[in-house]
């Protein structure tokens, strides 16, 4: 069995977002750049695959040399081998372009993704690769357990969770519930060794057309000051909650 | 030209986010002079969209499609935007439409984008405001190919009547049985009873300053005094005091209420990252520093044990003579 992670890489949760060059550059001066948290459970569940049957693990990761860093992470956690397509991945359909041109020769049998990437959150690269390649997508999967050829899959939907049956080879969009959250794996000083001699090669980018384009950022309005309320007083927040905000 | 949107509905009546949907394209079509079309799998109230502004509704009766898959209603709206020769569609925030429309955006090479939070600012150049970095900043994006798909941010436009003149027609996509076949739904588990935490016009979240799962009483009798959904924040999900489809931020849902209760949660910037777009915050406090009072339009320092009960108790007077 052969696995493979299509990994995200993103600045970390508690980063301070600015821009640069009047507001068209993200600013990345300071910004520790992590394992993208929804890929995290994937990359922990593809482990827990490997240990069990012995399964393959490759990462796959489109952006710059600078990255590399975390996804030397991803195999100090334990994954065999990496690869990453030096391009930028500024539009969604380029990024999954790229990664459908490198599924095309290779045998995966179970593809893992995250749900959306906690930048852009854009919630679509694995669904266009599906759509390129395809290799049957499910998305927002909670629960993903092999049965010989048969691989049933939960997935949230609005207001439950829904199982579903299917076959490999399966391209899945990972979130929180994938595994525990006090299963995730974090390396360790041995695993950090064994990454060094671990390989990572490095493939051209493919021509891809951009389909969009980010022209400009900017911070979100700042919020007005909060309007505190005497706890004694609770008829005022009623009354304005009624009267002012109108949500009761 | 048209406009197609996803009529997603409930029980076969459109649901909030199709009207929202609906509004959406209606007052972009008063600019572009677009036809609003309507497509939805198994709509039996699809009157409903008029009001909204929907010209035409199709409506797909194959009981092969009653069952969401994403690979079939990709398909479908494939072979409604060509037949429609629409030129821009349209999905919303729900799990379903944001597992099959990027395998719609695959299909037609179509520019798309999520987590937009208003009506295109140009047409040509095609730009619209999105969300970006979970809600830390808002980008503006070009879309460059001919037809466009976008997904509207939950509650970011609004319902907004505009009752036109429709009609109903019978739309058969051609979809090979194999693909129903390739990913088959086993099993369904929904909550029952309860507002589920999409649609909720308010929301009431605890944190770990309720100090356990035997404290939630009163969580759930305020949520239900208000018509509100419950959810909570990450640790508590974690340690198990709540279900995890409870758990709303950075890493777990994303909401948009009307109004968003935060009870003995701090504020961390991962837990406002899911919900600081809602559109009234009241957070309820021990600690004047916690960091949700900035956050916040309302506040009130106390001890939740002390003012949760006695919020209750107001409201249900407020609620009797109201
Ligand atoms: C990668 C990553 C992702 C994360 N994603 C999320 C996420 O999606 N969602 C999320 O919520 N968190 C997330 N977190 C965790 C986040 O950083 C915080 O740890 C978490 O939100 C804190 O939860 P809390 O506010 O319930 O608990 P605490 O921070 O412990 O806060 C408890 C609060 O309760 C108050 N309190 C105590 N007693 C009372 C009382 N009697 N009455 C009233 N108030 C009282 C305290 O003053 C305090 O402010 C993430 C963290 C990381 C690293």
């Amino acid at each position: 069995m052969k696995i493979l992670l299509m990994l995200s890489v993103v600045p970390d949760t508690t980063s301070k977002i600015n821009f640069t060059d009047d507001g068209t550059r993200f600013d990345k001066t300071g910004i520790q750049f992590v394992i993208n948290p929804h890929d995290e459970f994937g990359l922990t569940k593809a482990m827990q695959i490997k240990e069990k049957t012995g399964a393959e693990l490759h990462v796959v990761h489109v952006g710059p040399k600078e990255n590399e860093s975390v996804i030397r992470k991803t195999l100090a956690i334990g994954a065999d081998k990496a690869f990453r397509i030096d391009a930028d991945p500024r539009d969604s359909y380029y990024t999954a372009a790229q990664l459908a041109e490198f599924l095309k020769d290779k045998d995966y049998d179970l593809i893992i993704a995250g749900r959306e990437s906690i930048d852009y959150n854009g919630s679509m690269v694995h669904g266009i690769v599906s759509a390129l390649t395809g290799i049957r997508f499910i998305n927002a999967v909670i629960g993903l357990e092999l049965e010989g050829d048969k691989v049933l899959v939960d997935r949230e939907i609005e207001g439950g969770k829904e199982t579903l049956e299917t076959r490999l080879p399966l391209i899945i969009g990972g979130q929180k519930g994938l595994v525990k959250e006090e299963e995730l794996r974090i390396p360790n000083m041995r695993g950090i060794m064994m990454a060094r001699r671990k390989p990572l090669e490095v493939l051209p980018p493919v021509e891809a057309p951009e389909l969009t384009e980010y022209v400009k950022f900017e911070k979100p309005p700042a919020k007005g000051s909060v309007k505190l309320i005497d706890k004694d007083n609770l008829d005022e927040l009623i009354d304005l909650l009624h009267n002012e905000a109108k949500v009761i | 030209m048209a406009i197609l949107i996803y009529a997603e509905h409930q029980n076969g009546k459109p649901n909030k986010t199709a009207k929202e949907l609906a509004s959406y394209a209606s007052a972009f079509a008063a600019r572009t002079g677009d036809q609003v079309i309507a497509l939805g799998f198994g709509l039996t109230e699809p009157e409903e969209l008029y009001r909204y502004g929907v010209h035409k509704v199709l409506n797909v009766e194959d009981p092969r499609f009653a069952d969401f898959n994403a690979r079939a209603y990709a398909e479908a709206f494939r072979q409604a935007a060509d037949a429609t020769g629409a030129s821009l569609i349209l999905t919303g925030q729900t799990a379903d439409a944001l597992y099959f429309t990027p395998l719609l955006a695959g299909l037609l090479q179509s520019a798309y984008v999520t987590q937009v939070i208003d009506l295109p600012e140009s047409v040509e150049p095609f730009t619209v405001k999105r969300k970006a970095f979970s809600n830390k900043a808002i980008a503006h994006v070009v879309l460059k190919t001919p037809v466009k798909i976008l997904n509207l941010a939950k509650n970011s436009f609004g319902l907004r009547e505009n009752a036109v003149e429709g009609t109903v027609e019978t739309f058969a996509p051609q979809v090979d049985d194999g693909v129903f076949e390739d990913i088959k739904r086993v099993k369904v588990e929904k909550a029952s009873g309860k507002v589920p935490l999409s649609d909720a016009e308010i929301i009431v979240s605890g944190g770990r300053g309720l100090k356990g799962p035997e404290n939630w009483g009163m969580i759930e009798e305020l949520a239900e005094v208000l018509g509100a959904a419950t959810a909570c924040s990450k640790p508590v999900a974690d340690m198990g005091w709540r279900p995890h489809s409870e758990h709303v931020g950075q890493t777990g849902k994303q909401v948009a209420p009307n109004l968003y209760i935060a009870i003995g949660i701090s504020g961390a910037i991962q837990h406002l990252a899911g919900v600081n777009s809602s559109k009234n915050i009241l957070v309820i406090n021990i600690d004047p520093e916690a960091p949700f009072f900035k956050a916040a339009d309302y506040g009130v320092v106390g001890d939740a044990f002390e003012v949760v009960p006695a919020l209750i108790e107001k409201l249900k007077k407020f609620k009797l003579n109201s």
